[in-house]
């Protein structure tokens, strides 16, 4: 999967999450908890939706990584 | 039509889902009712056949106002007979408990397995937080497909919170908080603690587990809440015109939060008889519904205490507003890195600051700061929960 590819997946899983969340106007660099008002059962959804969607595992001690785009597309290019 | 607050006056009738001559059981969704909270799915607390609809759909009628007759139980469904306070409270508080929760779930899925729906589009749905019984179906006699879970999951993007109407629910905040602060006389209570224990506790358990398997610190503290007021029983039910009730069952209500404004405490019912694991799934289960606008009538007519959490990204400490008619909340900061005293030394620790809301007509500051002792016991002593 290219990074591209990633992103585009990364911001469908947010928006089946948060519908009324504005992920096209969300910088890769912003922090998507502040930005899009995301708390930690958002974030613990979008770990499940990502996983199952990659087929991967991300370890609860690397939900960290997800909160910026630039950060979960680096995080899961090394892990798919 | 079931006053599912104690402000709420009329609702309108949106949808029927059970029709003359359908078999009903406790427990099974029957209709769904438009009020100032947003779309809630109406139960039915008897079991029996549906005689006669007495309200046509889109018809908007007070609370009280029969809605339909049910044979064999010699009740109208939804009546509420009783005032509005009474009929906010459909709980069987003094029901027989311990069946209560496998009960429960049974009559949920009783509710849902009429659904007609194929296995991958019932996946898919889970999957994406919809119900599906709330998605027209074009598959082999009207059984809801994946291509129509996909296609409701489009439209649930362009039209959010179909269910909420966000004016509406503002003035059912400010009708139910302004009764609170005019006639609850609150009293408050503040403890901070060292939460070490508590957050080892979910790593060790979360480290190992898939991610739907996990906890988050949230579910800790409800429970810790609901087995601390099982022994507290003045801040865990109702205040009514002749006096306090205590409930039996402990419903703990769970203030969730709405983006963009707007805020709900629906219960999750029998709180202290979920293990950890159960409580994350209905947690999170609720939490979806209620931000999509699709919670019933019971989980929001029947919290006997609530917990309001500031998560991850909040501020230290607050202090919460009693829903009426209960008589205690019970609030709990963001955990914060501070120095702490730790075996006569200053360590950095994450400290968590939970705070009370005590209605003073039926309970006092002596036994709340007890009250919050018992949770910071709990907390650090995970292995009770």
């Amino acid at each position: 999967m290219t990074r591209e590819e990633l992103r585009a997946a990364i911001i469908e899983e947010i928006g089946n999450i948060a519908p009324e969340a504005d992920t096209a106007r969300t910088g890769d660099d912003a922090d998507l908890r502040e930005a899009l008002d995301l708390d930690s059962m958002d974030i613990f959804n979008l770990v499940i939706a990502l996983s199952k969607r990659l087929g991967v595992d991300i370890p609860d001690a690397d939900a960290g990584r997800l909160v910026t785009l630039r950060g979960a597309v680096d995080y899961l290019a090394r892990l798919t | 039509m079931p006053s599912l607050g104690a402000d709420m006056e009329a609702g309108t009738l949106v949808e029927w889902l059970k029709w003359p001559g359908d078999q009903v059981r406790r427990g099974d969704i029957v209709a769904v009712v438009e009020t100032e909270k947003g779309a809630i799915e109406v139960e039915i607390f008897e079991d029996g056949t549906v005689e006669e609809l007495l309200v046509a759909e889109g018809q908007k009628v007070p609370v009280g106002t029969p809605l339909a007759r049910i044979a064999g139980v010699g009740v109208d469904v939804g009546a509420g007979a009783a005032p509005p306070q009474a009929a906010a409270l459909p709980v069987p508080a003094a029901a027989p408990a311990p069946a209560a929760t496998p009960v429960k779930a049974a009559e949920v899925s009783t509710g849902k397995k009429r659904v007609r729906a194929s296995p991958a589009a019932r996946r898919l749905a889970a999957e994406r937080g919809i119900d599906v019984g709330f998605i027209q179906g074009s598959g082999p006699g009207g059984a809801t497909v994946r291509a129509d879970v996909e296609r409701a999951s489009r439209q649930a993007r362009e039209k959010p919170r179909a269910g909420i109407d966000l004016s509406q629910m503002r003035r059912a905040i400010a009708a139910a908080m302004a009764r609170s602060k005019r006639e609850i006389p609150h009293y408050y209570l503040s403890h901070s603690f060292d939460a070490t224990a508590a957050r080892a506790a979910i790593e060790k358990f979360n480290a190992g587990q898939p991610p739907e398997g996990r906890l988050l610190l949230g579910a800790l503290l409800v429970k810790a809440t609901a087995l601390a007021v099982h022994d507290f029983p003045e801040f865990n039910g109702f205040f009514e015109p002749d006096g306090f009730r205590p409930s039996e069952a402990i419903h703990v209500g769970i203030a969730i939060a709405i983006r963009g404004g707007g805020l709900a405490a629906p219960a999750i019912h029998d709180t202290d008889r979920l293990s950890l694991p159960e409580l994350m799934v209905r947690m999170r289960d609720l939490v979806g519904r209620v931000r999509r606008g699709g919670f019933r009538s019971s989980e929001i007519a029947d919290p006997t205490v609530t917990v309001s959490s500031l998560g991850e990204r909040g501020v230290e400490a607050l202090l919460p507003v009693i829903y009426p008619p209960q008589v205690a909340i019970i609030g709990f900061g963001t955990p914060l890195e501070r120095p702490w005293v730790v075996d006569s030394a200053v360590a950095p620790r994450p400290v968590l600051t939970v705070t009370l809301a005590g209605d003073h007509r039926v309970s006092d500051g002596h036994r709340g700061a007890l009250l919050l002792r018992r949770i910071e016991e709990l907390l650090n002593d995970p292995e009770r929960l």
